[in-house]
Formats: C-alpha cells, sequence, structure tokens
C-alpha cells in the first residue's frame, strides 16, 4: 500500500509539472486527487489493510494529498503567470503613440507675468489695489503733481472722455496710489496692477492699451534704501539671484528724488550688446520717494510719514520673459501664438 | 542733445574717455543715449598734393596724377575728375581706405596705368555744402584748409569729434545746452569749470534811435531783449562754428543764422535773427495774433493761426510766431543788411501749446515749453554780438533794448540736513551736502540754500535731496527692507475668485485672451443688439485712435467676436477662449461702472450648443452657488433663438449661453457655428454661498431604475425632471438624464426622454418593493400633469 501511495505520489508529482496549462493541470488534478481518482480510489481500498497500519497508511495518504494540492496551486500560479505574461506581450502597445490628452487651456502670458509679480508682493506683505480705469483728471494727474499745461496732459497723449478734459482713460496705474491714500492712512504697502491707456498708434513696440504694475509703500521712516531694497529684493526673485540693477537718477513729477532702474543684459552682461542697444543696461522700471506735496494732497502729513512707489512696464517685462520681439503679438490672441505658453 | 566734446572742453576739460564719461554722467542724472564718432566710418583717407596731371594714354576722359601722400615716393592716381590741377590739396582714399557708408577703396589699374588711391569728393566723406561751404557738389573736395600732405582727413575737416548724445528729462531745460552739460560734467567729475563773460564792443548807432520794442501781452512773454547789428555781411561761418553745429546736429546755413543757433546750443537760450528792412514802423510788438489769421513760416508752409498764440508783429503784421519760428517775411537773406537779434522769455506752456496746435516742433520750441531762466536773455544776445564781432559778420549797435516783466526773486529754501538724510536713508553731513549743492551752483549760507535761476525745477526739500542724492551716487545708497508693523498681505475675496474662475476655464480647455477695452460703435450692430438695448449706451473716447476704437465696451462679445474672427481667418480650426473682461457702463458722475464679465468663445469640431453649456455649468458647479438653472431665451438677438439659455441664480439672471446668431456671426465673416457664453462676475460671486457643509456618506445602498417616458415635444427636459423630483420624494435621490428619442415606434409630435433615477432610503436598505411606490406616483404624476406616458 505504501508503495502504491509513493508510486502516485511520483507520478502525479510528475504530470503537475509536465502540465502545460491550466486546463491540463486541472485534468491532472482530476485524474488523482478527483472523486475518483487514483488515490481517492486508493484510499477507497483501506478497508483491506491491516487495522493497525491504518493510522499510518492514512497519515501518509493525507500527507500525500496536501502535498499533491499545494503542488498544484503553486503550478497553478506558475501557469497563470506565464500566461499573464504572454498576454501581456500581445497586449504591448506603441507608447511612442500621442495620449489622449484633455486639452488645458493657457494662461495669457501677459498674466502669468502679472501673476508672478503679484504671488512676490504678496509673500512680502503687499495687498492689491483696485482703481478705475476711466478716471478724473483730478486723480490721474493733478494730485499726482502734473501741473495745468503738462504735454502728458494733452489731448494728443491721452485719451479723453469729456470736452473739459475732466474725464480720461487712466495713463498710468498711479492714481490708484491716491485713490488708496485717501481710503486709508499709512502704513501702506500695496501693489496695483491694471490696464493703461495712452494715444500711441499700434506698432511693435507701441500699444494704445497696456498693463503696469505700481507699487506704493507709505510709513513711518521710508527711506530710499528700503526702496533700492525692495525692488532688488523683487527683482531677484523674478529673475534669479544672478540679477543686476542699476538705479539712476530720472525724473517723475510725482516721486522726488525718481529714479529709473536698469538691470543688467542677460546677452551681453553688461558689456554692450543688439539687445541692448549697446548700453548694456535694459530699462527696467521707474521709482522714486513719493512726492511730500502728493503725500499731503491725500491728508497725509509728510513731516511724519514717507513713502515710495514704482511702476513697472508689464508687457515689456513679458516680452522680454518669452523674446517676444512684436508687442501686437500680446493682444491679437492668435491661438497658434496662445498655445505656447 | 547732441553734446561736442571739443565745444565742451573749452568749459570743462574731461580726460575720461567716452565710455566711463557717459557711464558717469548717466549716474549723475544726465542719461546717455549713444555716443557718435561721426568720422569713424572713415579710415586711411588722408591728404594728398597734386605734384602734375597728365592726360590717360588710353583714355580720353581720365588723367593720371602724381599725388604727394607724406609717405616717402609719390603715388599715381588716375581721376576722371576735371577740378584737380597741380598744385591742389585734394582727400586721398589710400589702398585700403574705407569711405563714408562703408565703401572700400582698393589699388587697381585703369585702362592700362595703375592707380593707387582715389580722390574723394565731400559727398564720399559724409559731408554737404553746409559743412563745407567752398566745396563743389560734383567735384573732387579742394581743400581750403591749413594742412599738409599725409594729415589725416579727419582731423582736417573736424571728422575726429566725439559727440555724446543724452536724454533730457523734461525738468531740466537748462541741460539743453553746453553750458549746462559742463556745469553737470563738472560737478560729476569733481572738476572747476571755466565761465566766460561776453564782450561787445558795440560801436554802430544806438538801438533806441532805430527800434522800438512793446511788449503788450506780458504774461506770455516775462521778458524781451534786442540787439542790433548794421552792415551785415552775411557769408558762411568759419570752420570751427560749421564743425560744432554739425555736431550737434543742426545745418550751418550761414554767419548770423549760425549764431544765432551756436548761442542756442551753448546757453540753451534759443534766438531768433530778424531781418531789420522788413519790420514796419520800425516797431516789434510782442502780442496775441488775434484777428490774424494765417502766417507764412519760413519754412514756407502757411499756418492758420488762433487767436491766443502769441506773435512777434511789427506795425503792421505778424513776422514771427513767439518762441517758434519766424517769417517767410523778415527771413535773413543773402541781401539782408540790418539784423535785429531777439533773445525772449517765452510762456513754456503757450509756446507748447501753439506748437502743438500748429503742428511744428523746433528747437526753440521744444526749449521753450520745459519752461526757460529768464534771466539769461541778456548774456545770450551780448554773447551773438560778440560772435558777430569775432566774425566780422557786421557792427553791433551800441545799447541794448530789455523789457523785463520777469520775476527775479531766487527760490531759497531751508537746507533740513535730517530731513533730507532720513528720505534718503543715509548721514551725509553738513560740509558734504554744502560742497554738491556749491558744486552744482547752488548758494548755502547757514541753514538757507539759495537756487540759481536757471534751475526752475529745484522747489522744494525732496528736491534738494535728490540734487544730494544724484551727487552723492545712487549706486552707493545702501540697500535695506522697510521695518516697522507688518501688514498682512493677500487677495481679497474677489481677486482669489477671479484667480479660480480663470483657472477652471483653463481647466476645460479655454485659452485666455487679453483684448483693447476699447470697441468699434459698429460692434453693436453687428451683433444686432436692440436699438433700445442699454448696452448700447457706451462711454465714447472724444479723440479716439479711430472710430473703431472709439467706444468703451460695455460687453464682452464683441472683443470675444473680433478674436474668433482673427483666428477663423488665420484656419485655425478649432478655439476655445475666454476673457475676464472689464466692461465700462456711464455712471452718473461721469466716470464708469466697471464690473468684470467672464466670456467664453469656440467653434470648431464637436462643439456644440451643449458644449458651451456643459462648460458653464462645470465651471459654475466648483463655485459653491445655490440652484442654477437655464431657462431658454428666443428673443436674445444676438443669439441663435433656439438655441439660447439664460443662466438664473437665486432668481437673478447672471449670464447668457448659446449659439451665435447666424447672422452676427456672419458679420464677423465666420460660416460655421460659434458658441459664446457671457456671465457677470460681480452678480454670480455674489450669489456664492459663504460657507461649504459636508453631507455624510450614504448609510444604506441605492437602488436604481431606468425610466422612459414619451410625451409632447414641447416639454422640456427640466420640465420632466421637476415632475419626476416632486413625485419621488422623499426615496428619489438623483435624477440623470440620459436620452432623448424620437423616430420609428414614437408617435409623430411627441419624444421618448429616458432618465435613470436613484432611490435611496437614509434609514434603512431599500428592497426592490419599497421603490415600487415612488415609480408609481412618478409615472401617475408624468401622465397626470404632463401627458407623459411610459415607453
Amino acid at each position: 500500500m505504501k508503495e502504491k501511495l509513493e508510486h502516485i505520489r511520483q507520478h502525479a508529482a510528475q504530470d503537475i509539472l509536465r502540465a502545460p496549462d491550466t486546463g491540463a493541470l486541472e485534468q491532472v488534478r482530476v485524474a488523482y486527487l478527483g472523486k475518483k481518482g487514483e488515490l481517492t480510489l486508493l484510499l477507497k481500498q483501506m478497508g483491506g489493510i491491516a487495522a493497525e497500519e491504518r493510522p499510518v497508511v492514512g497519515q501518509l495518504a493525507n500527507a500525500i494529498r496536501v502535498d499533491l494540492e499545494n503542488m498544484i496551486s503553486e503550478r497553478s500560479r506558475v501557469l497563470g503567470e506565464e500566461a499573464l505574461n504572454k498576454r501581456m506581450i500581445e497586449e504591448a502597445l506603441d507608447v511612442t503613440i500621442p495620449g489622449k490628452r484633455t486639452p488645458l487651456g493657457k494662461k495669457h502670458p501677459i498674466t502669468i507675468v502679472l501673476d508672478e509679480a503679484k504671488d512676490i508682493f504678496i509673500g512680502m506683505g503687499f495687498e492689491i489695489a483696485e482703481g478705475p480705469e476711466v478716471e478724473d483728471e483730478y486723480h490721474n494727474f493733478t494730485a499726482l503733481n502734473t501741473r495745468p499745461g503738462h504735454p502728458a496732459r494733452d489731448w494728443q497723449d491721452t485719451f479723453y472722455l469729456s470736452e473739459d478734459s475732466r474725464v480720461l482713460l487712466r495713463t498710468q496705474t498711479s492714481p490708484v496710489q491716491i485713490r488708496v491714500m485717501e481710503r486709508k492712512k499709512p502704513p501702506i504697502r500695496v501693489i496695483s496692477p491694471g490696464r493703461v491707456y495712452r494715444k500711441d498708434e499700434v506698432d511693435a513696440t507701441h500699444s494704445p492699451m497696456f498693463h503696469q504694475l505700481e507699487g506704493l509703500v507709505v510709513d513711518k521712516g521710508i527711506t530710499m534704501t528700503d526702496l533700492k531694497g525692495t525692488l532688488v529684493q523683487f527683482v531677484k526673485m523674478l529673475y534669479g539671484e544672478d540679477a543686476r540693477l542699476r538705479f539712476r537718477p530720472h525724473h517723475f513729477p510725482f516721486t522726488e528724488p525718481s529714479c529709473e532702474v536698469d538691470i543688467m543684459c542677460f546677452e551681453c552682461q553688461g558689456e554692450g550688446c543688439r539687445v541692448c542697444k549697446g548700453e548694456g543696461w535694459i530699462e527696467l522700471l521707474g521709482a522714486g520717494m513719493v512726492h511730500p506735496r502728493v503725500l499731503e494732497g491725500c491728508g497725509i502729513d509728510s513731516e511724519v510719514y514717507s513713502g515710495f512707489a514704482f511702476g513697472i512696464g508689464v508687457d515689456r517685462l513679458t516680452m522680454r520673459r518669452f523674446n517676444i520681439n512684436d508687442l501686437r503679438l500680446l493682444f491679437e490672441n492668435d491661438i497658434r501664438f496662445l498655445s505656447q505658453f | 542733445m547732441k553734446l561736442s566734446r571739443k565745444w565742451l572742453d573749452e568749459f570743462v576739460e574731461i580726460h575720461a574717455a567716452d565710455k566711463e564719461y557717459a557711464d558717469k554722467m548717466t549716474m549723475s542724472g544726465s542719461k546717455v543715449e549713444a555716443v557718435h564718432l561721426p568720422g569713424s566710418e572713415i579710415r586711411n583717407v588722408v591728404v594728398g598734393r597734386v605734384l602734375k596731371t597728365a592726360p590717360h594714354p588710353n583714355a580720353d576722359k581720365l588723367i593720371v596724377c602724381s599725388v604727394d601722400t607724406g609717405a616717402d615716393a609719390p603715388i599715381q592716381i588716375v581721376t576722371a575728375a576735371t577740378n584737380v590741377n597741380a598744385g591742389d590739396l585734394v582727400p586721398v582714399a589710400l589702398d585700403g581706405a574705407r569711405l563714408a557708408g562703408g565703401q572700400e577703396i582698393r589699388s587697381g589699374v585703369l585702362r592700362g596705368e595703375a592707380s593707387e588711391g582715389m580722390f574723394c569728393s565731400i559727398a564720399e566723406l559724409g559731408l554737404t555744402l553746409h559743412e563745407v561751404p567752398y566745396a563743389v557738389e560734383d567735384g573732387i573736395l579742394v581743400l581750403q584748409e591749413e594742412c599738409a600732405p599725409g594729415d589725416d582727413i579727419r582731423n582736417v575737416l573736424g571728422l575726429d569729434d566725439h559727440v555724446i548724445e543724452f536724454e533730457i528729462t523734461n525738468n531740466r531745460p537748462d541741460c539743453l545746452s553746453v553750458i549746462g552739460l559742463a556745469r553737470e560734467s563738472a560737478a560729476t567729475f569733481g572738476l572747476a569749470m571755466r565761465t566766460h563773460e561776453p564782450v561787445v564792443k558795440g560801436n554802430g548807432p544806438d538801438i533806441r534811435g532805430l527800434l522800438k520794442v512793446e511788449v503788450h501781452d506780458t504774461d506770455l512773454c516775462p521778458r524781451y531783449t534786442a540787439r542790433m547789428v548794421t552792415d551785415v555781411r552775411i557769408a558762411p561761418s568759419p570752420r570751427w562754428m560749421r564743425e560744432r553745429l554739425s555736431s550737434s546736429g543742426v545745418r550751418p546755413i550761414n554767419n548770423i543764422v549760425d549764431i544765432t543757433n551756436y548761442v542756442m546750443l551753448e546757453y540753451g537760450q534759443p534766438m531768433h535773427a530778424f531781418d531789420f528792412s522788413c519790420v514796419e514802423g520800425d516797431t516789434i510788438i510782442v502780442r496775441r495774433a488775434g484777428k490774424d489769421s494765417s502766417f507764412v513760416t519760413l519754412d514756407g508752409n502757411e499756418r492758420k493761426l488762433t487767436g491766443n498764440m502769441l506773435m512777434i508783429a511789427d506795425k503792421n503784421r505778424p513776422v514771427g510766431i513767439a518762441g517758434i519760428m519766424g517769417g517767410m517775411n523778415s527771413e535773413i537773406t543773402d541781401n539782408t543788411r540790418n539784423i535785429v537779434f531777439e533773445s525772449a522769455n517765452f510762456n513754456g506752456t503757450s509756446v507748447r501749446t501753439t506748437a502743438t496746435a500748429l503742428g511744428i516742433r523746433t528747437d526753440a520750441s521744444s526749449r521753450f515749453e520745459k519752461g526757460l531762466d529768464a534771466s539769461m536773455t541778456v548774456t545770450a544776445v551780448n554773447r551773438a554780438c560778440e560772435l558777430v564781432e569775432m566774425l566780422g559778420a557786421g557792427t553791433v549797435c551800441t545799447g541794448i533794448i530789455d523789457i523785463d516783466n520777469s520775476d527775479h526773486t531766487p527760490v531759497v529754501l531751508p537746507l533740513r540736513r535730517e530731513r533730507i538724510n532720513s528720505l534718503l536713508g543715509i548721514s551725509v553731513s553738513y560740509d558734504e551736502m554744502c560742497g554738491i549743492l556749491s558744486k552744482l551752483g547752488f548758494t548755502v549760507s547757514g541753514d538757507l540754500v539759495t537756487v540759481p535761476s536757471w534751475r526752475g525745477d529745484v522747489e522744494h526739500m525732496a528736491d534738494l535731496a535728490e540734487e544730494v542724492a544724484r551727487m552723492y551716487g545712487y549706486d552707493k545708497l545702501p540697500i535695506t527692507s522697510f521695518k516697522g508693523e507688518t501688514p498682512q498681505g493677500g487677495f481679497t475675496r474677489e481677486q482669489k475668485l477671479l484667480r479660480n474662475v480663470g483657472m477652471y476655464a483653463r481647466a476645460l480647455g479655454y485659452n485666455e485672451i487679453l483684448t483693447y477695452s476699447f470697441i468699434s460703435p459698429a460692434s453693436y450692430d453687428k451683433l444686432r443688439f436692440p436699438e433700445d438695448d442699454e448696452r448700447r449706451r457706451s462711454l465714447e473716447i472724444l479723440n479716439p485712435l479711430g472710430k473703431d476704437t472709439s467706444i468703451m465696451r460695455t460687453s464682452a462679445l464683441p472683443s470675444m467676436m473680433e478674436t474668433l474672427q482673427r483666428n477663423y481667418s488665420f484656419r485655425n480650426k478649432s478655439v476655445k477662449f475666454y476673457e475676464q473682461a472689464t466692461v465700462y457702463s456711464p455712471a452718473a458722475d461721469g466716470l464708469s461702472n466697471e464690473t468684470v464679465h467672464l466670456v467664453l468663445g469656440c467653434y470648431g469640431k464637436d462643439i456644440d450648443f451643449y458644449t458651451i453649456k456643459g462648460d458653464v455649468e462645470s465651471l459654475l458647479s466648483q463655485m459653491n452657488l445655490p440652484e442654477v438653472s437655464f431657462s431658454a431665451d428666443s428673443r436674445n438677438a444676438s443669439f441663435h433663438p433656439g438655441r439660447c439659455a439664460v443662466i438664473s441664480c437665486l432668481g437673478e439672471i447672471i449670464g447668457t449661453c448659446g449659439q451665435i446668431h447666424p447672422l452676427a456671426a456672419s458679420s464677423y465673416d465666420i460660416d460655421v457655428e460659434v458658441y459664446a457664453a457671457e456671465l457677470d462676475l460681480a452678480l454670480l460671486f455674489r450669489c456664492i454661498l459663504p460657507e461649504k457643509h459636508y453631507i455624510p456618506l450614504p448609510k444604506y445602498p441605492a437602488v436604481t431604475r431606468d425610466i422612459a417616458l414619451v410625451c409632447d415635444k414641447s416639454i422640456t427636459v427640466s420640465t420632466l425632471e421637476d415632475c419626476i423630483r416632486k413625485a419621488g420624494a422623499p426615496l428619489l435621490k438623483e435624477i440623470e438624464f440620459f436620452d432623448i428619442y424620437t423616430g420609428p415606434g414614437i408617435p409623430e409630435g411627441k419624444k421618448s426622454v429616458a432618465f435613470s433615477l436613484v432611490f435611496r432610503s437614509d434609514e434603512r436598505n431599500l428592497r426592490d418593493e419599497d421603490v415600487l411606490a415612488p415609480y408609481q406616483a412618478i409615472l401617475q404624476a408624468a401622465g397626470d400633469t404632463l401627458n407623459a406616458k411610459l415607453r
């Protein structure tokens, strides 16, 4: 009996390992372990052996059954894996075929730059102030220390909406400074991005509508060195630690002292090249200490408070950032252009 | 302003090379735009003396010359020129020379004779008869200068100057002059400046016996100074003067005109010279134009005058437009014998307004309009007379006429050292501050600073601070960060919402566009706005660039349509755009109410009404709004009457979406279906619920049933949904529309609409039979109220 059992074990083990697929394996299982399987049949003959041998043989038979079942399940796992591997080989795809894309829209390049600038200033504790684009002459000029008769007020340069020159399209975001100072007392720390308008014919570098980002800080003890510090920090965050700035004297009616800020030409590192028209520097923004008269006009005591302001041309910044050589592209809104950003 | 360094040297000698000079001047406030080297293109051109000329053996029209160019041996040059004779000094381009314009010259052989160079004309040296009046235009330049063979032609003809071009800010008209820039240069480099007081012999007859001057409008002419010259001999001015004028970008004309320009460039005081014989009644009257309606300026153009323009007139008629341009009727000519030099101060705004109105801009008007120092008229006119005597151009009359109504009171400011230092954030000592200010011409005495007359721009402590800062050096100011209470930065609720809306639109595949805020008034017709539409009331720009950018948009649709049109014409097949567009409607105070609209626009493959509607729904679903509903709108003339919906929230219409009316689309040259939506974001944001609460997840599983109802075609899906929702409550939790069908099996005029219904209880597991009652109730209600039957 024992020999017979061992014989079955041997043969069954061989058959299991040889089974080429799960179907054959099932046949092997049925052939040995099924109701009419060899092992099952053999065990039915247990009655014919000596009683004292029965437990021993019974144990052996059970052990063999368990062994064979384990072998079958192991073999089944292996066969399953083989079959899966085979199927996966058949399922292999050309991964270079383009994927099923969900087309996302793009931000306009000006928005990209504006959002970046806003985030930097918000990180520096600034708020974002807004003001009307259809402005009055007082906020756009008078309150900004721009005297009557100043060229900027000309009908040739500014769009007017009333015959008496009272209502106009703001020519700068600076009137928002005034509106902020009129409604809020220091400390003030705001930026004001927005659309501005000047009567320029459209060409590669001019547009009757463009974007500025204005900044204003007013508090006790604000100095020109703070102005430098703030702008240096901003520019480094925008252009990287290597960015180098140059502050040079300039004139604006509403700041005194005033400056223009140039950034060292990325192309030539200050040597002078075509990009910077030989200057080595590229004009970036205008800034200065808020003119005491402007503060006083808004009811802020210029003996107690001081402040600085700056204005950045966002469209130029955008053009430089993406190497765009024609301003018109920004307002033409050709999808072939917009989808590049 | 172009500054000749040779001229500058006369007032202050600066040894710095051009680059260093330019950098330092830029950093002290006089921005250098460019450095020009007028003769820099010319190379290897020298003076040659023609030793002998001989006919060319093989060509009738050529001659062969032997020329001494300062080298060991003479060279041979073949030329076709006819004005060259033995003994002449001429410019010779040697082998390898380069001329103005970049042309290179090489030795060669002309009809068998070697030619080792070329004689040059003025044009080949980049010059005109204005710079070299004795030359001929169509021949070789025969030099009349002091020079010797071998001399570099650039030195001989004054092409060796270095010209620095400055960008002068509007507040510094004093720097539109050699003296002004010399003052800045001297202060920047810490050098002393040489000054010069003009000396005039003036031994002609007394001007007061010859000329009378009356200033009627002293408000526009605070000062009028005049001197006269008799026995004028009009001739070209000397070389040094011509060279300086040319370097400064002013064309030499003749000695008298050149003197007026020379003085203007040197002092910044525009001057004018009249032919005295043309001044009728021997009187100059400075007055407004009044009834004079036209005037011919010396450029030959007839100008239309208006009453307030300031004129220089004689007894009978105008002879010049004050500060802008003289008249044809009193122009200096070769026959002029006696002249009047005018050195006046005019009101800047008046000059600018007049110049703008007439469309003229001259060197004089661009100086006057910035507001000039009235105290320099006398010195300037004296300088002109000094130059007349120096050049032997005439006899200067004794005496001077000076009608002075200008305010000579100097501006005196307190020197507030602490305040200046605290504004700048540095600590400059009293002595250093005084030093800086004195170098710039200010007089400091104790704590008082007297501002020099030419610095009309300095009138406040802050202006003194700038003077100190720029001379101290902006680049030397340290970098600090400001202290004090740190306000909380951040976006407002609206700013955050706007950012989010943009993000959602992009997530739905819409690309952002930015368009002009002004549009064409024709847009409203193109989009078929009714005549009485509120949106036709737009703010109008009175001086627009053109009609098509003349009104402020009240709707964001026109700009979107133009963008779609442009893309369609570029053959871009399929596009989706959005804009967060500010729109402007007139407000009671004359300004505008500005609100932001979200406009979506699209056309192309697989885009239909349900695309734009679905996109709007998806976008709104992100915004925590209460129930949003869409209802048909057949009356919006901009849209397809059968494919337009108004979007409402909390009973208020917040927007529209649909297919643009085919006629509107075709007015934008688009012949495919165009879809658009416009939402008023201010209204939308107002509807947003302030808080969001989580709804517990269902504890018990749902039972799903599909239902298909056959009803009249006119019944909308939302009507069916409402009916089902009401009848199926409370177990019916969700209704999802999934199909609509007409065709075989459905009677004419009917349609079959299929929904998937989800039933669920919050208390227990539903069995199939629990759903029977609500399902029956739904069928009953649909049948009773809408005559809809189960399919």
